[in-house]
């Protein structure tokens, strides 16, 4: 009868604690979706130092020439997983002399290129498409890695817009363009330890959870539900050896 | 309620940095010593009188965007206006390509003088860009703050010499950050072509102008360009050996390099440190298809420490990558010597044989020094594990650990019953 007790106490502690867990988790605040304080830019850079700052989760617009080279900078942060997703408005049909190639390529705050895990950071447009629109979905930002490793760390990143390939008579054509930066928390199964300075991120504003991401991870649920399991499994055992009567049915007669 | 309250702290952030950008410009009477500079440079040769923007002359569509423009110009910026071809009606080449007068001093606007000046122009003279160019450039004088040529025309250049790309070129190396942004009236390939070299060569851009409303716009975003505030690099002479290089810490600076050149420059980094290096190489001219940079640093013995590389073809701008290299703590808690890390950016530019290899290609170097990083003992956060065979390999040990010890205690009581 004891023993019960004790498991079904050790259980609902073992219950409470993955519940709090995940209320610690709903309670985290995420990546700030609409974080869209004040104005929203309007202009975009037009190299690396003038690079127009930009939030997560904010449409930046920018009117340009075909062939101008536009730049915007966000923040991301450690255990992120930051989408950038631009649209190209085309110049009318009736101007244009035939398709052209549109690129979108993400560097880090060290200037190097970054890859795009997945998403089309590179489309054509056809002669008579009104606009394009591009994706590019980078790795998950980690919070360290070794010197040599170009990994995403945290910090600035830089959106680079432009037409790669087209007919040169389109250079200097009007194009209106719009960009939004995303991150997506990814969770606990990238979870890792060590802290980088941020990279290049002075003009820019921290993530909701900081540049090195927030210290709860639900590898902590894990870890924590993993020793409560290996307790109740050690009492168990241990009840099973001392007192092997009580598993036992009750003798017949009583 | 944590994020409201952030917002607040937020806006308030922004307000304040706000006041303190505008406060230079408004409490003074005239823009600062540093205050952006912008010069309108118009092309008034004869052929601005074509009739083919929305149904009126060029030069009409000129004077009115000019206009809206100067009554738009932030407080902040100086404004001057410079045209070509404005008052020699003559045949002779030799002085229709002198013909290049400044019609307004930069500085402060004073909106009725800077729109009679426009007002009194007709269409006139020869097309010599190159030297409206170098004229610009002189106007714009050499102190701090950031200078811009906004140029609008509607031809080449009539005059052959100098060709305004080279000039355009030359006046960008000369460190002083001067940027040419070209508009075009005109839309033949020629015009177009020159116009987008010398944009390329400057960092500039090229717009094609098809109507009024537009040439306004692009002439007020450029001059918002300017206005806006940015970090403005400082000029650097790298070396050809690491020995001989000179002596670089935080900030941006830039440099020349011509085709395969490599050049050395030296960093401080302090124990407890993180060198952090970003070098772009901008192609400024015709370039060849495929191109790449290289930074590496290298110790004083010679020793590659760290290196950062891109490739890439086809059209471009720049070519970057970057580097970090953290120096760990000194054991000897006293040793606060810096160490001396000798940074080297090359690139694999090549051009056609057509293509000018003097001034070199545009360097920009972002050198910062920030707190080392801290290395994790355990790549996973702080050592947690996590998943289902995790739980599985703890339960198996604790169940086997149960029995185990209550085994034991079994044994060790019959023992001492039988005692």
């Amino acid at each position: 009868m004891r023993t019960t007790r004790i498991l079904t106490a050790a259980l609902l502690a073992g219950a409470a604690l993955f519940t709090t867990a995940g209320a610690a988790v709903a309670d985290t605040p995420g990546p700030s979706p609409s974080a869209s304080s004040g104005d929203t830019p309007t202009e975009a850079g037009t190299g690396f130092r003038t690079a127009t700052a930009i939030e997560q989760g904010q449409k930046a617009t920018a009117s340009a020439s075909t062939g101008d080279y536009l730049y915007w900078q966000f923040p991301a942060g450690a255990n992120q997983r930051p989408t950038v997703k631009a649209t190209v408005q085309l110049p009318e049909a009736s101007l244009r002399h035939g398709a052209a190639t549109w690129q979108l390529d993400v560097f880090d705050g060290l200037r190097r290129h970054q890859a795009c895990a997945s998403g089309e950071p590179t489309q054509r447009a056809g002669a008579q498409d009104a606009s394009v629109t591009l994706t590019c979905t980078l790795r998950t930002v980690r919070p360290w890695s070794e010197r040599w490793a170009n990994d995403p760390l945290p910090g600035a990143y830089y959106i680079r817009l432009t037409v790669a390939d087209g007919p040169d008579q389109d250079h200097g054509l009007p194009v209106k363009t719009e960009v939004r930066a995303d991150a997506k928390d990814v969770g606990g199964s990238r979870a890792e330890g060590g802290e980088v300075a941020p990279l290049h991120a002075a003009a820019l504003k921290e993530p909701e959870d900081g540049w090195n991401g927030s210290w709860w991870s639900d590898r902590w649920a894990w870890t924590v539900g993993g020793a409560v399991l290996g307790a109740l499994a050690a009492i168990g055992g241990y009840t099973l050896t001392r007192h092997p009567h009580r598993f036992r049915r009750p003798p017949a007669g009583r | 309620m944590i994020i409201r309250r952030r917002l607040a702290a937020g806006a308030c952030a922004l307000l304040a940095a706000l006041a303190t950008g505008i406060a230079p410009a408004s409490a003074a009477d005239g823009p600062s010593k540093n205050s952006p500079k912008v010069e309108l440079v118009l092309d008034v040769s004869g052929s601005m009188r074509t009739r083919d923007v929305d149904g009126q002359s060029r030069m009409s569509a000129a004077q009115q965007a000019f206009n809206e423009v100067i009554d738009a110009v932030p407080g902040g910026v100086r404004l001057g206006i410079r045209t070509l071809g404005a008052h020699y009606p003559g045949d002779d080449k030799e002085i229709g390509c002198k013909d290049s007068k400044q019609e307004y001093p930069v500085g402060p606007v004073d909106h009725t003088e800077a729109k009679a000046a426009v007002a009194a122009l007709r269409p006139t003279g020869w097309t010599p860009i190159g030297y409206a160019l170098r004229g610009a450039d002189q106007d714009l004088g050499t102190d701090g703050g950031t200078r811009r040529v906004v140029l609008i025309t509607d031809g080449e250049d009539s005059c052959g010499q100098p060709d305004p790309c080279d000039v355009a070129r030359e006046l960008a190396a000369k460190g002083t950050h001067l940027t040419v942004d070209t508009l075009g009236l005109a839309h033949d390939d020629k015009t177009r072509e020159q116009l987008q070299c010398i944009a390329e060569a400057t960092g500039g851009t090229y717009t094609s102008v098809q109507h009024t409303d537009e040439l306004s716009g692009k002439i007020k975003q450029i001059v918002r360009r300017a206005d806006t505030p940015v970090e403005t690099p400082k000029p650097v002479s790298g070396a050809n050996e690491c020995a001989k290089a000179p002596k670089i810490g935080q900030g941006i600076w830039t440099d020349r390099e011509t085709f395969s050149e490599h050049r050395w420059y030296r960093v401080e980094v302090k124990p407890g440190q993180e060198l952090r290096a970003a070098a772009s190489v901008g192609a400024d001219r015709a370039v060849d298809r495929d191109y790449g940079v290289l930074v590496r640093a290298v110790g004083e013995s010679g020793q590659e420490l760290v290196r950062g590389s891109e490739a890439g073809s086809g059209r471009t701008d720049v070519m970057s990558s970057g580097l970090r290299y953290p120096v760990g703590k000194a054991k000897d808690k006293n040793d606060k010597e810096p160490r001396t890390v000798c940074l080297e950016v090359s690139n694999s530019f090549s051009a056609p044989p057509n293509v000018k290899r003097d001034p070199g290609l545009p360097v920009e170097l972002a050198v910062d020094l920030v707190k080392g990083p801290d290395s994790p003992s355990d790549l996973a956060a702080f050592g947690l594990g996590r998943g289902w065979v995790l739980l599985a390999v703890l339960a198996v040990t604790g169940l086997l650990a149960g029995l185990v010890w209550g085994w034991l205690s079994r044994w060790r009581v019959s023992v001492w019953r039988a005692n």
